[in-house]
């Protein structure tokens, strides 16, 4: 990967309680949470977190309520302070910030859309669009334009004047996505942002944001505990769990080469002909000999089912960019298609 | 024979009373007189009738010990000792509200009846836009004003406007001070309860000592001490309860902790300061009634007269004014609050 680290975090320990420091010399000792919640009763956040986020690709935290995930999206902008680490920003800690350049980060640098929406229920539409714009002290003549032209690309052209209470919740949260991006921030944290909408306007909210991302190339930060979701917004999944890195890589990875039994039981009931995509899958190397046909790396492999209509005496080239990088057999597809469980057994074998 | 004596003598502290006076001596109370005139002096108190250890009933056994008229005393002394300075410190701070009592007192009074009631009409209009509330004022003021209540009326009203303004000018901050800090909100509660909770008449027993009976402040004191605690207790449980969510999120759009104040949280805790200044409003003007003991002039005057001399009508007509007025008060301060709480929230 050429891509150059944007956000890095080394380190990183969440303790709460009364005395974390000293509960931090437990943990590192080896403490597990339980443990410490039931010999010091203090909760153990996040343990050792390590994650390095790439300019301009969407990285997934996931994981499930109480894995930390929230707490952890929380500490990018520090609206919540860590007990030890260190969060990297253009190789910057900001732990070192002082009051006024921590501001600076988060009118500027970042910026962050939330579950609930937290929008300002007194002000319109086109002012909360452009709060970010305000709190800089910009007058209001100036971000007007700012504001209309990011809710028009959000699909809210002509809602500037209404107030957030009048729009139903994936307008709301439309709202929360024009706000970050007004902000012309280059990193944007999501904090469970599609979680609340039903599952419909979650979809488009998915293809809105995956528009928008072709086109803006932000480093994105995005908390969910869905995993169809994570897969399909994913350039990098991060997999957390009791405040605990489980395992972070490629998405198509981590299907297909499930580091441990919880990630196992998470992956088991996805659609794995709609996530896994061609070139995870695929013999690498030239093909040679008869070709059915050609298909993209990038095409999941539902969609090579439905090419091949059910047949599977058929192999096909596969291209990237325009030229020949592998093959394709139908039989490896249906491999493909079982479960991790069974794979990894094959594999340990 | 005190009931305690032996006690005393029991512990060896017989030479210390006796130094500190003779046992019972002083004032001889009613019930001392009785008992001697009874011929049962002589006979200690049995187990039925004991008395409880009182500064009374130990003063009588031994005269070391003050009696409980002592400590009244002494707290009265003690408060006239030090009313000069407080006198000194409190009269010129608190001057400029027997000014602002004296102006609106003489402005609505001395206003023509009809320019004062088409500026009251036209107030109404500004804060509720409502034509019902308008033509409402205008027909409590005018039979009011038939029943030759105006006057009394007008300063019942521009005593109510000095000291619910003023309540709001040091109520709000307050409430905004407490909700920032959990520490002042532990301090102030308490105090409010006081307030609240204390008769009204309390208050106008110092107050009465400490400034001049003809001063307007000596009242204006007495109700923006009882009509401050709703506005203070409203803003800071507004503040308080604002989501959230919206506080998180104009964090992490690194907004100032005063535009967060100013552009966030008292927008959002408006309908409920706006509830604390709805109630305040209505104690001061129950406050009003009974500060006319100490000349505060208006509606209560009359109401006192009819308690004092009997004046049965007088009272009741007086009285029924005051309600007349009350609910003018609330009708009006809970439109502009509904006002408020649709434009900014539920349109």
């Amino acid at each position: 990967m050429t891509k150059e680290i944007k956000v890095s975090i080394r380190h990183l320990y969440k303790i709460f309680g009364s005395d974390p420091q000293a509960a931090l010399e437990d943990v590192k000792a080896g403490m597990g949470k339980p443990e410490l919640l039931e010999k010091r009763n203090h909760v153990l956040g996040l343990n050792d977190i390590n994650v390095d986020m790439k300019e301009g690709e969407i990285t997934v935290i996931m994981g499930l309520s109480g894995s930390g995930k929230s707490t952890l999206i929380r500490h990018l902008n520090r609206l919540i302070e860590p007990t030890a680490g260190e969060v990297i920003v253009n190789g910057e800690n900001i732990l070192d910030y002082n009051e006024a350049q921590l501001r600076k980060l988060r009118r500027e640098r970042m910026s962050m859309v939330f579950q609930k929406f937290a929008l300002l229920p007194h002000r319109t539409v086109a002012e909360n669009t452009a709060m970010a714009l305000a709190t800089r002290g910009f007058p209001a003549s100036d971000y007007v334009a700012e504001a209309e032209k990011w809710l028009d690309r959000v699909g809210l052209g002509g809602y500037g004047d209404h107030h957030p209470h009048q729009l139903s919740g994936g307008m709301q949260q439309r709202v929360g996505i024009a706000r970050a991006l007004a902000s012309n921030s280059d990193i944007m944290l999501m904090d469970e942002a599609f979680s609340a909408l039903d599952p419909l306007i979650r979809t488009d909210m998915q293809d809105l944001l995956l528009e928008l991302q072709a086109e803006l190339h932000k480093t994105i930060i995005f908390i969910t505990h869905d995993l169809d979701e994570a897969l399909k917004l994913a350039d990098h999944l991060v997999i957390l769990n009791d405040g605990r890195v489980v395992q972070q890589g490629e998405p198509q990875e981590i299907l297909l080469n499930p580091a441990d039994p919880y990630i196992e039981d998470f992956v088991a009931d996805i659609n794995r002909a709609r996530v896994l995509r061609v070139r995870s899958v695929m013999e690498r190397g030239a093909p040679e000999g008869e070709m059915s046909g050609d298909i993209d790396g990038n095409d999941n492999l539902e969609s090579v089912i439905a090419k091949a209509e059910g047949a599977l005496d058929r192999r096909y080239r596969v291209m990237m960019r325009g030229e020949p990088v592998g093959s394709l057999t139908m039989p490896s597809i249906m491999r493909a298609l079982v479960p991790a469980q069974s794979s990894g057994e094959t594999a340990k074998r | 024979m005190a009931a305690y004596e032996n006690f005393f003598n029991a512990v060896g502290l017989k030479d210390w009373c006796s130094a500190g006076g003779d046992g019972g001596g002083g004032m001889t109370s009613m019930a001392d007189l009785i008992a001697q005139t009874d011929g049962t002096t002589t006979q200690g108190p049995s187990l039925w009738n004991w008395p409880f250890p009182s500064l009374d009933a130990l003063n009588k056994a031994c005269g070391a010990i003050p009696p409980s008229r002592d400590v009244t005393q002494g707290l009265e002394d003690g408060f006239l000792a030090i009313r000069g300075g407080l006198r000194a410190v409190v009269d010129p701070l608190t001057q400029p509200l027997s000014w602002a009592l004296r102006d609106m007192l003489w402005i609505m009074t001395n206003t023509p009846w009809w320019l004062m009631v088409p500026i009251l009409m036209l107030i109404t209009w500004l804060v509720t836009r409502s034509w019902r509330l308008v033509v409402f004022v205008l027909v409590s003021i005018a039979f009011l004003a038939f029943i030759n209540h105006y006057e009394a009326a007008m300063q019942t009203l521009a005593i109510i406007f000095v000291c619910a303004f003023i309540c709001v000018l040091f109520g709000v901050p307050i409430g905004i001070a407490m909700s920032r800090s959990d520490r002042l909100q532990r301090t102030v509660i308490p105090i409010l309860d006081m307030l609240q909770t204390l008769p009204p008449f309390v208050y106008l027993i110092p107050l009465i000592f400490l400034f001049s009976v003809t001063e307007p402040k000596l009242y204006g004191i007495a109700i923006i001490l009882y009509a401050i605690v709703p506005v203070v207790r409203l803003t800071d449980l507004g503040i308080r309860l604002v989501d959230p969510d919206v506080i998180e999120a104009a964090d992490a759009f690194g907004m100032t902790k005063r535009q967060k104040l100013f552009g966030v949280q008292i927008p959002l805790a408006l309908p409920n300061i706006m509830a604390g200044v709805n109630q305040t409003i209505m104690m001061s003007l129950a406050m009003v009634v009974i500060a006319s003991l100490v000349s505060a002039p208006g509606l209560g005057v009359l109401v006192l007269r009819g308690i004092r001399s009997l004046e049965l009508g007088t009272g009741l007509v007086a009285g029924f004014g005051i309600v007349i007025i009350a609910i003018l008060l609330d009708r009006v301060t809970k439109a502009s609050l509904a006002r408020i709480d649709t434009s900014k929230s539920r349109k």
